[in-house]
């Protein structure tokens, strides 16, 4: 399939985005990548494309968008069913995943969100409770999971491997700003053995943005979500 | 002698609530595809043993408990069921149409259901803009209506599921807290709303109008004291 029948509409920052693209590189699939400017305005073809979210990432695939970056994900596995699988083949353990994924959408991703925006030691103190008790779920989850092997997809980079790994990088930098270590030998030795793994896999080094310029990124969003308009 | 039972045909349990919208798109996904299930209606305020063992991380209902193994969480159980029982399929085959539906039903969890929610809890202008942000929403979901009997097409799908607590709350919510969503300018949405409630499957599980007022007036009584 030619390049720019597949085109990924993203931005480097941006840990949903990369899920795309490592789907789209463990399936071998080239693809066009299109750099939105975050804070700036969002161009015509986002709008088009995703005109009830308006936001990224946004899968072109022919003329046809798809949006949201779990979903997008799934539509990899399944259009390119011929290269490696992303999904596990059994029922149960698509569940799993899919659970795990959620919960790291909906519980765990703001709960870090929370400690680069808290006011106060207390607050701050809080916000780190919540993140290591996720941690210690993902900790027994992994486990479970990977059986010994050294994904949570198995032997290969798996779909919740994506939906996990794709935060890495702004983990790192919240353990650089706040000086503290969420992944730790003490409390998750096999997630921090597995975030090595992951981050080196060649299907994600490539779009895992270095944590320098992460933190920059990170810092001018602080900036700009704090002098914002005041909290109803 | 060991008789070996087929994996869809081992015991299949759903722990939820007799009103809970969660729990009913499972029960329509269970029925539309004729599968055998033992249903647990849970009390919310004294939870089951087994249902905290069940779904230690969130607590909540629905879990389908399927073989002795749990799922929550109810997309996520939704998809199991899709996987497991292939007759009557709630997704269609092409991936594409997997995705929107998908997405569709994720829209309604993430963006429809709690702006409705927040409308009926909230007062003043948090009511105001809460409706607003619903009435906008379903904009969105009218489009995605046209030419179609069903968000699935010519046979209820996922989306349909998905959105199907509209048929059954929306009238309550209109009638206990004013809230008319959506109105008369949704024609393709109430179109639906009836397809949708007069079909069989779905009838056959429909918390009761009466007893979800009961409810929903003791709720909003709650959200909204008297002065």
């Amino acid at each position: 399939m030619a390049k720019s029948d597949v085109k990924v509409l993203g931005s480097w920052p941006s840990q949903y985005v990369m899920r795309a693209r490592i789907a789209l590189n463990i399936k071998s699939v080239s693809y066009e990548f299109l750099e939105e400017k975050l804070w700036e305005s969002k161009s015509e073809l986002l709008l088009k494309s995703n005109p009830v979210h308006k936001k990224i990432p946004v899968l072109i695939h022919g003329d046809k968008p798809i949006c949201e970056s779990l979903i997008i994900v799934q539509y990899i596995d399944e259009v390119w069913s011929s290269g490696p699988s992303i999904l596990p083949s059994d029922p149960h353990e698509r569940a799993t995943a899919r659970f795990w994924a959620a919960y790291l959408d909906e519980k765990w991703f703001p709960s870090i969100r929370s400690i680069g925006m808290a006011q106060g030691e207390d607050a701050r103190k809080t916000a780190i409770a919540q993140v290591e008790e996720g941690l210690v779920l993902l900790e027994e989850a992994f486990g479970n999971c990977s059986k010994g092997k050294p994904f949570f997809g198995g032997d290969q980079i798996g779909y919740l491997d994506i939906a996990f790994g794709c935060f890495l990088a702004w983990l790192r930098v919240t353990e650089k700003i706040s000086g503290i270590k969420l992944l730790s030998e003490a409390n998750t030795p096999a997630l921090l053995n597995w975030a090595d793994r992951f981050c080196s896999d060649a299907a994600v080094k490539d779009v895992m943005p270095d944590t320098e310029k992460l933190a920059e990124f990170g810092k001018m969003v602080i900036a700009k979500m704090r002098g914002a308009a005041p909290p109803k | 002698m060991k008789v070996e039972i087929p994996n869809s045909m081992a015991e299949v349990k759903l722990f939820k609530t007799w009103s809970t919208p969660f729990g009913a798109r499972v029960v329509w996904a269970l029925k539309l595809k004729g599968i055998q299930y033992e249903a647990i209606d849970e009390d919310l305020s004294n939870k089951s043993a087994l249902l905290l063992q069940y779904n230690p991380v969130y607590k909540k209902v629905p879990v389908l408990v399927h073989d002795g193994k749990p799922i929550s969480e109810s997309l996520v159980i939704l998809e199991y069921i899709e996987e497991t029982w292939k007759q009557n399929p709630i997704l269609p085959e092409d991936p594409l149409g997997k995705a929107k539906a998908r997405f569709w039903a994720k829209f309604n969890d993430e963006k429809l259901l709690p702006s409705i929610w927040s409308a009926f809890t909230k007062e003043g202008t948090e009511r105001e803009e809460a409706m607003g942000a619903a009435l906008e929403s379903l904009k969105f979901v009218e489009e995605e209506l046209k030419g179609k009997k069903f968000f699935g097409g010519e046979k209820i799908g996922l989306a349909d599921l998905v959105f199907g607590w509209l048929a059954n709350l929306t009238r309550v919510f209109e009638e206990v807290a004013g809230l008319k969503i959506p109105d008369e300018r949704y024609p393709l949405l109430l179109a639906w709303l009836q397809e949708f409630s007069e079909h069989p499957i779905i009838k056959d599980y429909w918390p009761p109008h009466d007893k979800l007022v009961i409810k929903y007036q003791a709720l909003y009584e709650k959200f909204h004291p008297a002065k």
